[in-house]
């Protein structure tokens, strides 16, 4: 279930990346495609009936049933790397915004815009 | 038109997927089905039980000595031990990133002053809260080895205290000393790298004893290591935030 709905995401990011003009909203529509790729890696790692990979009071033998931990870290790299993505696409917005007054992609263009 | 299209290709993407999610996955290809992991079949059976090395005894919290990432956390023991080289590539992409955002955006010294006005009582409180967030992500990285979380979150919190402080006062700017430290704790990672490498004999490896699985002076540079990371990206994320509320133009 959980992988349908992460993939579901992707196919919202994905038609949010076709179908609109404003850069922001390309960005957030990246976004919303990428927690939908993490989440579906971490579920790749599900155990049914395991516990989080920590070792604890609670769980403290590392003979009992874990999910798999490889791909939470590198769901890890990958936030990261997203949120430094995000961060650089969106000066690269702001530096556009200031050089042409426009952040409509048809605009941008097309010419438009008052460029200085 | 155009909408319509879109939404066609992203309904064919997703059947496309469900299709493959719904196909036999008995042989080794395809993706298992959800629940259905034999973990023993992955290399992560390795990472959990801390056998990469061919250590075959359990492990048991609290009792087991000198393991062999000693990380009760085993992500973290993931992230900061077995694929450490990983992690500073990850640290070095964020580090390209944050300095292209200070190139594009930085050079202004005067700073866009607040679009709403914050009543005095706002500010007062979030003086007292903003150092307790930042006392928070310094017990998250410290913690990174035994608890969830760790040297990203923790950085994520603390730049998310600076951040308070920003929006509730007008004049606040990140200092100079902040670029200072994100460099240092850089190349402080590469240094223990180095010295992995000096001491045993590979880049980044587990050079310290790693103590009693589950105390908090255990798991050898791990600690080290993700308290350089927790400060690393909370100056970088704090460098951020400071560049994007930073306008052009040279008046002090």
């Amino acid at each position: 279930m959980i992988q349908y709905f992460s993939m579901m995401l992707v196919a919202v990011g994905l038609y949010g990346l076709l179908s609109q003009k404003n850069l922001v909203k390309l960005i957030i529509s990246l976004n919303i495609a990428e927690i939908g790729v993490n989440l579906f890696i971490v579920s790749i790692g599900y155990v049914e009936g395991g516990a989080a990979p920590i070792l604890s009071s609670v769980s403290d033998n590392s003979s009992l049933l874990f999910v798999d931990p490889l791909p939470q870290a590198l769901v890890l790299t990958s936030i990261v790397i997203g949120v430094g993505v995000t961060a650089l696409a969106l000066s690269l917005i702001v530096s556009v915004s200031k050089s042409r007054n426009t952040i409509d992609i048809t605009e941008l263009s097309s010419g438009g815009g008052d460029s200085e | 038109m155009k909408r319509i299209i879109s939404a066609l290709i992203a309904l064919l993407f997703f059947f496309m997927i469900v299709t493959a999610l719904n196909s036999d996955s008995s042989d080794s290809m395809g993706i298992p089905r959800y629940g259905e992991v034999k973990l023993s079949e992955r290399v992560s059976a390795k990472y959990i039980e801390k056998s990469v090395n061919g250590n075959e005894d359990e492990i048991n919290f609290g009792v087991t000595v000198d393991a062999e990432t000693g990380s009760a956390n085993m992500v973290t023991s993931i992230v900061v031990n077995y694929r450490s080289f990983d992690t500073l590539g990850e640290v070095t992409v964020l580090f390209i990133s944050a300095t292209g955002v200070g190139l594009l955006l930085g050079g202004g010294r005067k700073r866009i002053g607040s679009v709403i006005s914050v009543s005095p009582v706002v500010k007062t409180a979030s003086r007292v809260i903003a150092p307790l967030l930042m006392v928070l992500g310094i017990y998250v990285f410290a913690h990174g080895h035994l608890t969830p979380g760790g040297g990203f979150p923790g950085g994520a919190i603390i730049a998310a205290g600076f951040l308070l402080l920003v929006v509730v006062d007008d004049e606040k700017r990140a200092s100079k000393g902040l670029k200072i430290l994100e460099g240092t704790m850089g190349l402080l990672y590469v240094f223990i790298g180095i010295a992995g490498l000096l001491i045993s004999g590979s880049f980044l490896s587990n050079f310290l004893p790693t103590g009693v699985v589950g105390e908090l002076f255990s798991a050898g540079i791990i600690p080290v290591v993700y308290s350089i990371i927790g400060l690393k990206v909370g100056a970088e994320l704090s460098g951020i935030v400071d560049d994007f509320i930073s306008e052009g133009g040279d008046e002090v």
